[in-house]
């Protein structure tokens, strides 16, 4: 599956696209894309709803969607060293 | 300190507005994200793994108290409690969000601070000597020197555009405290024999992917002409360096390809050239600036001896502190790699706290270290026990300067977008696996290095014990190398061989110290005992 990430202009927050409910700070929200991707993320950007997007490998699990990558499971969880800051801490960040 | 002038306050609040309406334009959609992107560069801002990310500028790692209560601010109003001080000297704020980015500049800006190129293809942030203007074995103050660089090279049109970042580093004793040859320029202030002040010029050095070690190129550059020979070298750079491949575009692949005479010959051309423009500051630039930096006003009659019945005090002393060139005072180093702490990270608090201690006991002086960690420059001995006391009740005093878990680690895959590793946790284990400070002491000066992608933010490459962080197919794999070094006996590290994983590294670390415990001879180093028996013993112990 394909998620759709990006950051929040205003606050810098990582955000991922959630269908028709928007964009969603927690990946488990995250709606596949499909083949969709660049023609979302093109009319999202336009709208400044979300800023430097990109889209994402992902899987679905038993905890919803989960992004292949390490790199981007780190993004949807937080730093793993402030466990105080992290958004999404139930994210295995390796082996997933 | 220097202090700004008319020129330096209209120029930073200048910026500051313009960034202010940059940004307004760009959350208004009146500039998409490629325009405005190069535009919050230039102000030190990047979109990092997870936020906008600030980075600070600390001219040659040198603030007072009243910045670094700044930036305690900073850190408390507009971030999340932190910040974390980089092996460039600067700070860096992980959580910043754009609409307060011009806030934040307009604060800077009160007590003579920005981000200016603190990014982009231009002069960086110049770097020196923590110690400089206190450490005894210095022929001179390196910091007016490096704040001439700084304005000189601040707003250079000549040098906005250049190939590739840029970093100069300026040192004036012969230990080398800065990793000076490990920049684009490496500048050793020195006395020639007829004992005339000048310099040492060293250019071509840097880490990332290609290391290299700059090769000196002039032994004494009279220091009425050491802009124009700054300038000369900079001009061949932006002629001939490479902006066709990012990857080779930086001086060091230029002076190797060109080689270092070729390149040293176009250099001495173009510096002849630069003499007939008279274009160098005036003498008396440079000694306005001087006079920004005299020696505070040491009490000369203070007691030089310490009272060191307390052990762990003695511990402290022993290791964290530096002689310093008036008598009765010390170079104080204060730790920011507490056992399982996040290297070169400091709370709002703690940032506070230092500030506070500079002002108490330190005239008012603080510095940041390129290995992250922060001085109190000028100590009375007599102060030392009761500045000691209020660092330790803060976490702020681990006696673990220059020992293994002293350790420089770069932001990694916690926070870096280009990362391939995390670095930190690494650093947290090791740390924890050589928490006992016997131990660490044992072991003597063994600085490890760990980065997390080939970029070496975390000077890797100059580690007596280097770990790179890489990326095996999705998977975490850190390879280990030894034997570098960015002081004086600077040298390059060398991998031992096949990576290993997050738990795997940390017990390899544990085996070349094995072999150092076993194999050295007197008072060797880690380094010097790697240096003397070579890489084979290590990787039997690591491989067989």
């Amino acid at each position: 599956m394909n998620l759709l990430t990006g950051n929040d202009l205003k606050t810098g927050d990582v955000i991922w696209w959630a269908g028709d409910k928007g964009w969603s700070l927690h990946v488990a929200d995250a709606a596949d894309a499909g083949d969709e991707g660049e023609a979302i993320l093109a009319r999202e950007e336009a709208a400044r709803r979300v800023n430097a997007s990109y889209i994402v490998a992902a899987e679905a699990t038993g905890k919803g969607p989960m992004p292949l990558h390490i790199k981007e499971r780190v993004r949807a969880s937080g730093p793993t060293v402030r466990t105080d800051l992290a958004i999404n801490t139930d994210i295995p960040i390796v082996n997933a | 300190m220097y202090k700004y002038d008319e020129y330096d306050q209209a120029m930073v609040d200048a910026r500051v507005e313009e960034f202010r309406d940059q940004t307004r334009r760009r959350l208004a959609g009146e500039l998409t994200e490629d325009q405005f992107k190069p535009l919050r560069l230039m102000n030190g801002l990047y979109l990092q793994l997870h936020a906008y990310m600030l980075r600070v500028a600390i001219p040659y790692g040198t603030l007072n108290s009243q910045q670094m209560n700044m930036l305690g601010h900073i850190a408390r109003k507009y971030d999340r409690g932190y910040g974390h001080f980089t092996t460039r000297q600067n700070i860096q704020y992980n959580w910043i969000k754009l609409e307060d980015a011009p806030d934040i500049l307009a604060d800077l800006s009160t007590v003579e601070m920005h981000a200016i190129q603190t990014s982009g293809n231009c002069i960086r942030n110049i770097s020196s000597d923590q110690f400089a203007g206190a450490a005894a074995d210095e022929i001179t103050d390196p910091r007016p020197w490096a704040e001439l660089l700084r304005q000189w090279s601040s707003f250079h049109p000549e040098f906005s555009y250049l190939p590739r970042k840029f970093k100069i580093a300026v040192i004036a004793s012969d230990e080398d405290r800065a990793a000076m040859r490990l920049h684009d320029i490496g500048i050793q202030l020195i006395h020639n024999d007829a004992g005339k002040l000048g310099a040492k010029f060293f250019v071509g050095g840097g880490m990332g992917r290609t290391p290299m070690i700059g090769p000196e190129i002039r032994d004494f550059v009279p220091a009425d002409e050491l802009i124009h020979y700054a300038e000369a070298c900079l001009r061949v750079y932006n002629r001939y360096g490479r902006r066709d491949n990012k990857y080779k575009a930086r001086i060091k692949i230029l002076v190797h390809e060109l080689g270092k005479d070729e390149y040293t010959r176009q250099v001495e051309e173009e510096f002849a050239h630069m003499k007939t423009l008279g274009l160098n500051p005036p003498v008396a630039e440079l000694a306005r600036i001087t006079e920004f930096f005299p020696d505070p006003a040491y009490d000369t009659t203070a007691n030089d001896e310490l009272d060191l019945t307390d052990p762990d005090f003695r511990i402290w002393v022993e290791q964290n502190t530096h002689p310093h060139k008036q008598a009765g005072y010390a170079i104080a180093n204060i730790s920011l790699k507490p056992t399982g702490g996040i290297p070169g990270d400091a709370s709002a608090d703690q940032i506070d706290l230092m500030a506070d201690l500079a002002k108490e006991y330190s005239f008012d002086e603080l510095r940041v270290t390129h290995a992250q960690n922060i001085v109190l420059p000028h100590v009375k001995k007599s102060e030392l026990y009761a500045l000691w006391q209020k660092l330790d009740d803060a976490g702020l005093a681990p006696a673990n300067l220059d020992l293994i878990s002293d350790m420089i680690a770069c932001p990694g895959l916690d926070y870096c977008s280009l990362a391939n590793a995390r670095s930190i946790p690494v650093a947290q284990k090791i740390g924890q696996r050589f928490s006992d400070i016997g131990r660490q002491k044992e072991l003597g000066e063994l600085k490890l290095k760990i980065s997390g992608c080939i970029n070496a933010c975390g000077h890797h490459h100059a580690g007596h014990i280097g770990i790179l962080g890489v990326d095996r197919k999705g998977v975490e794999n850190y390879q280990l190398s030894l034997g570098g070094s960015g002081a004086e006996d600077v040298s390059l590290a060398k991998i031992t061989g096949p990576g290993f994983d997050e738990d795997g590294i940390v017990d390899a670390v544990e085996k070349v110290t094995d072999v150092y415990l076993r194999d050295r001879e007197g008072d060797e180093r880690f380094v010097d005992t790697y240096r003397r028996i070579g890489m084979v013993p290590f990787k039997e112990a690591l491989y067989d």
